[in-house]
């Protein structure tokens, strides 16, 4: 018996902005298997029936989700479908030939039913919600230009939201809103500014003499973290949303950089050199001493960011190459993962999107945390650095 | 086993002489002055005069070596930043310091012995053109992660800042920029062009009149 029933998405894709729509990413991404892969974790699947963009999009949202596609006999569950004007998919177990799902999408583009679908697939699979249908934000670079960009998860229908014609660094969102923090040069110098891509309202959020730049902004959305020098020394402040309400968190001589939160609000991880090397220390985001994170097996740690769970965090060890490591939350021995800089969790707690460096340029990348698999997010011209995922 | 001991014992003695010539290098620091961080500057400098670059070479006396302020390794002074300059009400000269840009080690924010003299000429010319401004640019080669950059070519800027007014530069006449490694001065990948990136500009800003 076939449980047919129409699911009609409602509208997800929240319209970006539509001051310029250089599509600067291609959705071909380039399948690319690291050598540390966790074979023994990838679940899998085969794919058939579909065609086209429809094949391409599902094959790349499952695989970083952590399946592998393999011949139908061999497959632990076989996935079937087509996409003749819209799509419709069904997930069968291969040995007891149960139907575990069957979805027909009548709404939005393919592209978009195709997300729909691998998002529905990975929730009855794994028990966790999809990522498919999520944002990055990331620092583009094209003919020596950078601009802030927006693009679907995958580096699809990309979007510069700035136009400065300037250097612009740092992008974050705002959790939960269509909102980001950025830095950008426009004025020659570096300032903090937020970006409300509803309404394309930008506002200055930090605007002093010397450093405004990492911004971070808190889990109910309401405070900033950052990095600024007016003080003499680049050190980590928390105002509010808007900018006021300034407050210095660090009271170092050495430099701090990259601040980020806990998941509960609590907490600022942060980049110090003050012991000499840098590393991560823990501050209370309402101020006192700064505790050194103990990320045993890999020092010159950067970068960090806190896993939405809580669990983890994961940053740069900066090496002759530099490498995404991550380590629990409360300190202890950091793993190595990959290749690469610049790491942003997923809402999932288990992918992260970072940059690698490839002759002279930069690309995107998804990282499986679970499996370690690799997979490019970018392949035309430009370089793509510091991307940030919408949580 | 001899020769093993041998060589064990060739490499140690070469550590040691190599050491004691390294030493023999470093200048011996004036004596420290424990460092509470500054909060105003000395005061302004001698009379308006249009006086000559002084060279990288420029002998003006110095009578603090900021490195000596710092405890340990590398850590800025701190010295609050004046207002921000509005590069509009400047003419923007890169030129007249091009040949006084410093070069520092692999991340550290230290102004090198070698460059102090460049630094020192700087100071003569501000004190000779009292109504002209300093922005010190600071930037980093590409081995290190773009926002710890940021924040390490911040602190090179910062380090030459603090530099210029031990040498009695008023702290509100030069301020300081960032770009940490967008904007490399080699495109390269080697340590050629890593050498010539992790360096502090002097931008000289003569008020439009």
């Amino acid at each position: 018996m076939n449980f047919l029933y129409l699911r009609t998405l409602t509208t997800l894709i929240a319209v970006l902005l539509a001051v310029s729509s250089a599509k600067v990413v291609s959705a071909e991404a380039k399948i690319e298997i690291d050598k540390d892969v966790d074979a023994s974790k990838l679940i899998p699947i085969s794919l058939s029936g579909f065609t086209g963009e429809a094949q391409v999009v599902l094959k790349f949202d499952l695989e970083v989700a952590g399946f592998t596609t393999v011949s139908a006999e061999t497959a632990q569950f076989n996935i079937t479908g087509s996409n003749n004007g819209q799509l419709e998919g069904r997930v069968t177990d291969r040995i007891n030939k149960a139907t575990l799902l069957s979805v027909r999408y009548t709404d939005a583009n393919l592209r978009t039913q195709a997300h729909a679908f691998a998002d529905e697939v990975v929730q009855k699979l794994t028990g966790k919600p999809g990522i498919a249908r999520t944002k990055i934000a990331f620092k583009g670079e094209r003919s020596n230009k950078s601009e802030i960009y927006v693009a679907d998860y995958d580096g699809a229908n990309a979007i510069a939201v700035t136009s400065d014609g300037a250097i612009v660094a740092a992008p974050c969102w705002t959790p939960g809103r269509r909102m980001l923090y950025y830095t950008s040069y426009k004025s020659g110098f570096p300032d903090i500014y937020s970006h409300d891509l509803a309404s394309r309202e930008r506002k200055v959020v930090a605007k002093h003499p010397g450093l405004n730049t990492s911004a971070a902004v808190s889990p109910d959305g309401k405070r900033v973290a950052m990095i600024l020098s007016k003080d003499g020394n680049p050190e980590v402040y928390i105002c509010d949303a808007t900018g006021g309400n300034e407050k210095r968190l660090t009271n170092t001589r050495a430099d701090e950089s990259s601040p980020c939160w806990s998941p509960d609000g609590s907490t600022i991880c942060v980049v110090s050199s003050k012991d000499g090397i840098p590393s991560l220390y823990l501050v209370s985001a309402n101020g006192g001493e700064m505790r050194r994170l103990r990320t045993a097996g890999v020092p010159r740690a950067t970068e960090p960011e806190w896993s939405p769970d809580g669990k983890w965090i994961i940053f740069t060890a900066m090496w002759r190459e530099f490498a995404i490591c991550k380590v629990p939350a409360q300190g202890g021995t950091a793993e190595v993962l990959t290749t690469g800089e610049d790491p942003s969790w997923a809402p999932n707690s288990r992918t992260v999107i970072f940059s690698r460096r490839v002759k002279g340029r930069r690309v995107l990348s998804l990282l499986d945390v679970q499996t370690k698999r690799v997979k490019d997010v970018t392949e035309s011209s430009g370089s793509y650095s510091q991307p940030s995922w919408a949580k | 086993m001899n020769s093993a001991l041998f060589s064990k014992f060739l490499a140690l003695s070469l550590i040691l002489t190599v050491g004691a010539v390294g030493c023999k290098k470093i200048p011996r620091a004036p004596t420290p002055i424990p460092g509470p961080t500054r909060t105003t500057g000395p005061g302004p400098g001698p009379a308006p005069s249009s006086g000559p670059i002084v060279g990288p070479g420029g002998t003006v006396p110095v009578d603090v070596d900021p490195r000596s302020i710092r405890p340990g390794n590398d850590l800025t002074g701190g010295t609050k930043l004046g207002g921000r300059e509005e590069l509009d009400n400047f003419l923007v000269d890169r030129e007249t310091f091009k040949q006084q840009t410093v070069y520092f080690e692999f991340d550290r924010s230290t102004v090198q012995p070698a460059d102090k003299g460049k630094v020192e000429a700087v100071a003569a010319y501000l004190k000779s053109n009292p109504t002209h401004k300093l922005l010190i640019e600071g930037h980093c080669d590409e081995r290190g992660t773009p926002e710890y950059n940021r924040s390490l070519g911040e602190r090179r800027a910062l380090s030459v800042r603090e530099y210029l007014i031990a040498l009695g530069i008023a702290p509100e006449r030069a301020s300081t920029v960032s770009f940490g490694e967008d904007k490399p001065a080699v495109l390269s990948s080697d340590e050629t062009a890593w050498t010539k990136n992790r360096r502090g500009e002097f931008v000289l800003l003569k008020p439009k009149t």
